[in-house]
């Protein structure tokens, strides 16, 4: 089920980037289907009555649900949204130079 | 192609692709019946072969350490790219003055509760901070959500007072060489597994024992690196942002 | 799955498709630093304290403050 919450999550943002009509707008929908390849990566590693893979206080136990997706999850969120920064700096400059965030007033000049 | 024929076009196809999705997420192993031997491998040998109790961090500055090692290219990368863009343009100039933003609206003096609750916050947040990057190996935390929080203890400043006194007394120049200095550091680490190991990135140095603060070899050197940077990172996003909305006119 | 996962897939099916379809960015900022909470709370649920603690310091505080602040630039030129 929760493949499927992810699979919905990815073309409801994409409907709201299709259909935007401000940058920065997109640039948040971008990060709503980002998040949605998370929900997908975390659900792969899990396993039903898990525990969580840290072991401080607890011995190791077969149990202990998957670490490597984790660690791929956790470093992509934090680099994530340093590159949704960079849109957003696109975004700022573009409305300093053209005066409108409107991704169809946008397009490059013809003729 | 107008909105409206837009929005119906997608309409078609993103069922088409949310019917592709469902259909190869169906191909995957039922939610809960985890088939993989490589998590329980990392779960089963972290200790033994490590000493560190956490295997998310285990696996993120040692197992997988030169994905990690990607991923700070591209933060560096993208602050770079932050840096470029966010420049003073040859039209502008950088004029803070203490009573309006830079578009000329005045700015209203941030009420009471709010500057004391920062003031009183900033302390706790760094040391919150501190404590994830230094207890990567042990508890959940690490370099990259230590750095997050140490970031918005900067934050936290500029909330308790005016930017012009964040701009002045602010370590900037310490940000900004923070973050270089941090990505480097994870490289040059690797590069010291080379001399005195036998590969790249090899945890060369003695393990210790397991659930102290110096145990994992150099995980927690990698951990300290990895927060600098994000740290730096952040923090000198954050205050290229302020900075174009508060100080940055155009004339 | 227990009935705590369930009602957390619900809220983050719910608030993810609010946040992508409010169209004023304003609104939009204070909705995706709702849906990071959210996404927190169901990666916690699954058994995955790092990511959570994560996403959680990310979402909820850096990117809609970085949201914020690029608003309010483009509005103040565009007086």
């Amino acid at each position: 089920m929760s493949y499927a919450v992810a699979a919905w999550i990815m073309v409801v943002g994409l409907y709201g980037v299709v259909t935007s009509r401000n940058l920065i707008h997109l640039i948040i929908c971008l990060t709503v289907v980002q998040s949605s390849t998370y929900v997908v990566l975390l659900s792969v590693g899990y396993k039903t009555d898990g525990v969580p893979p840290v072991f401080y206080d607890v011995p190791p136990s077969p149990r202990a649900v998957d670490p490597v997706v984790q660690a791929l999850t956790l470093t992509d969120i934090v680099v994530g949204t340093t590159v949704t920064a960079l849109l957003l700096a696109v975004a700022v400059q573009a409305h300093k130079r053209f005066g409108t965030l409107d991704p169809e007033e946008l397009r490059p000049l013809r003729g | 192609m107008t909105a409206a024929v837009r929005r119906a076009v997608f309409l078609v196809f993103g069922a088409g692709l949310l019917a592709l999705l469902l259909w190869s997420f169906g191909g995957l192993p039922d939610l809960g019946h985890y088939v993989g031997p490589y998590g329980d491998l990392v779960n089963a040998l972290t200790i033994p072969e490590r000493h560190s109790t956490d295997a998310v961090t285990t696996v993120n500055f040692d197992v997988r350490g030169f994905d990690t090692l990607g991923e700070d290219a591209i933060l560096f990368a993208a602050v770079v790219g932050v840096a470029v863009l966010l420049r003073v343009l040859r039209d502008e100039h950088e004029r803070p003055r203490p009573e309006e933003d830079a578009s000329g609206r005045r700015i209203e003096n941030t009420s009471s509760a709010i500057r004391l609750l920062g003031a009183g916050l900033v302390g706790p947040t760094i040391v919150l901070g501190l404590y994830i990057v230094a207890h990567g190996q042990l508890t959940p935390g690490g370099g990259f959500q230590g750095g997050v929080i140490l970031a918005t203890a900067l934050l936290l400043v500029f909330l308790s007072d005016q930017y012009i006194t964040l701009r002045r007394v602010g370590p900037m120049a310490l940000i900004e060489a923070a973050e270089g200095v941090g990505v480097a550091g994870f490289a040059l680490i690797g590069v010291a597994g080379l001399i005195w190991g036998s590969s790249y990135m090899e945890n060369f140095l003695p393990l210790g024992t397991t659930g102290t603060l110096l145990s994992a070899g150099t995980i927690p050197l990698n951990s300290v690196a990895v927060g600098v940077a994000v740290t730096g990172g952040f923090a000198f996003m954050l205050s290229e942002f302020l900075e174009q909305t508060l100080v940055v006119r155009r004339e | 799955m227990s009935v705590l996962q369930v009602a957390a897939l619900l809220l983050v099916a719910v608030v993810g498709t609010a946040t992508a379809l409010t169209r004023e960015p304003l609104r939009q900022a204070i909705l995706s630093s709702l849906y990071g909470l959210v996404l927190g709370i169901l990666f916690f649920v699954f058994q995955a304290p790092d990511v959570a603690l994560s996403q959680t310091a990310v979402g909820a505080v850096a990117l809609p403050l970085m949201i914020l602040l690029a608003l309010a630039k483009v509005r103040g030129g565009a007086r």
